[in-house]
């Protein structure tokens, strides 16, 4: 009797299991549709090497004419008097213009940026910065586009946040909208103040 | 005849595309094959389904210069790979290794194979637990038919 139950009951498991597996899939398409819409998560990411790690070795000359100084590894060894944000872009690159009233902000308040001009011209890249502001306090011209290697740029605009030992805490692949601005860059400068 | 003709031509258009920029190309053939072979193992980020040999991205070709000036300084094929391992991390690497975050990837074959296995298993063992389950009413009843009306 007892055999003839013992198969039945352990069989029944699995009349159960195609709805548990359909239903931690739904939770799990539903999880990623909503990172994919707040921008927490990224499919097609690179996640950056150099979390945890301070800035690689650099060293790129000035932006002719734009009056700013240019910008090496050593301005961003710790210590630091304050987080730096560190922002590759390029006067051909649309998001660039997106993001850069954040940048102008964040600069007006305080903030380091620093910016590493990124396979441009240079009239090209004085004349966005004349026309849409310049928040950098260094800024360095990388034309061959290695130091972005270095540092694992796979597309401008990409915003890198050091910490004041110089260590880098954050990378952000794509335009610093307001909303990232907000919900990403506030909390770590409160955090790393 | 010329309207095919040219009608041909635009169909090999693409192919025209395909071909790699002749400067690129290293002198020596036999590294310049190593750059290939190593190229073809590096994606593309930015197109992310190409290796940076196939890609015409900007940073494709910035990579496959990086890989030949390596490859010409006399680097073998694991350290021109470590060099940008090392600054794009396994994403860049179109066969990544096993770690125990790509362990699930790795695994999937196996598990879809061992699961259908599973399956093929269970229904087996089903079909001979039912076929053992005659009653001796349907043993005398078959045995009845086996000798059959004559």
């Amino acid at each position: 009797m007892s055999d003839a139950a013992f198969p039945k009951r352990s069989r029944r498991w699995m009349l159960y299991a195609p709805f548990g597996v359909a239903a931690a899939a739904g939770v799990g398409f539903y999880a990623m549709l909503q990172g994919l819409q707040d921008g927490s998560y990224n499919p097609r990411g690179v996640p950056s090497v150099l979390l945890g790690k301070p800035a690689p070795d650099f060293s790129l000359p000035e932006l002719e004419g734009a009056g700013l100084p240019a910008l090496a590894a050593a301005d961003l060894r710790g210590p630091l008097p304050g987080p730096v944000l560190v922002n590759f872009w390029a006067s051909w690159c649309a998001p660039c213009i997106i993001e850069h009233p954040q940048l102008m902000r964040l600069s007006r308040e305080g903030v380091a940026v620093y910016g590493i001009n990124y396979k441009d011209r240079v009239p090209e890249a004085g004349a966005f910065l004349r026309r849409h502001g310049n928040p950098y306090g260094r800024l360095g011209r990388d034309e061959p586009g290695r130091t972005a290697i270095d540092w694992g740029v796979y597309g401008v605009p990409e915003t890198y946040f050091l910490d004041r030992q110089g260590m880098i805490r954050w990378r952000w692949a794509g335009p610093i909208t307001a909303d990232t601005l907000e919900s990403e860059l506030r909390p770590l400068l409160r955090r790393y103040a | 005849m010329t309207r095919w003709f040219f009608f041909c031509l635009l169909l090999a258009l693409p192919a025209w595309g395909a071909v790699g920029d002749p400067n690129e190309r290293l002198a020596d053939p036999a590294k310049e094959a190593l750059a290939r072979e190593i190229g073809r193992e590096l994606r593309c980020l930015v197109c992310q389904n190409q290796s940076i040999e196939d890609s015409d991205a900007q940073l494709a070709r910035d990579l496959r210069r990086l890989v030949r000036e390596r490859v010409a300084a006399g680097e073998d094929q694991t350290a021109v790979i470590r060099f940008v391992h090392q600054r794009y991390g396994d994403f860049v690497l179109l066969r990544p290794p096993i770690t125990a975050a790509t362990m699930l990837l790795w695994a999937t074959p196996f598990l879809a194979l061992g699961g259908g296995i599973a399956v093929i298993l269970l229904r087996r063992r089903r079909a001979v637990a039912e076929a053992a389950a005659l009653s001796p009413e349907e043993a005398r009843r078959l045995a009845e038919l086996d000798r059959g009306p004559a």
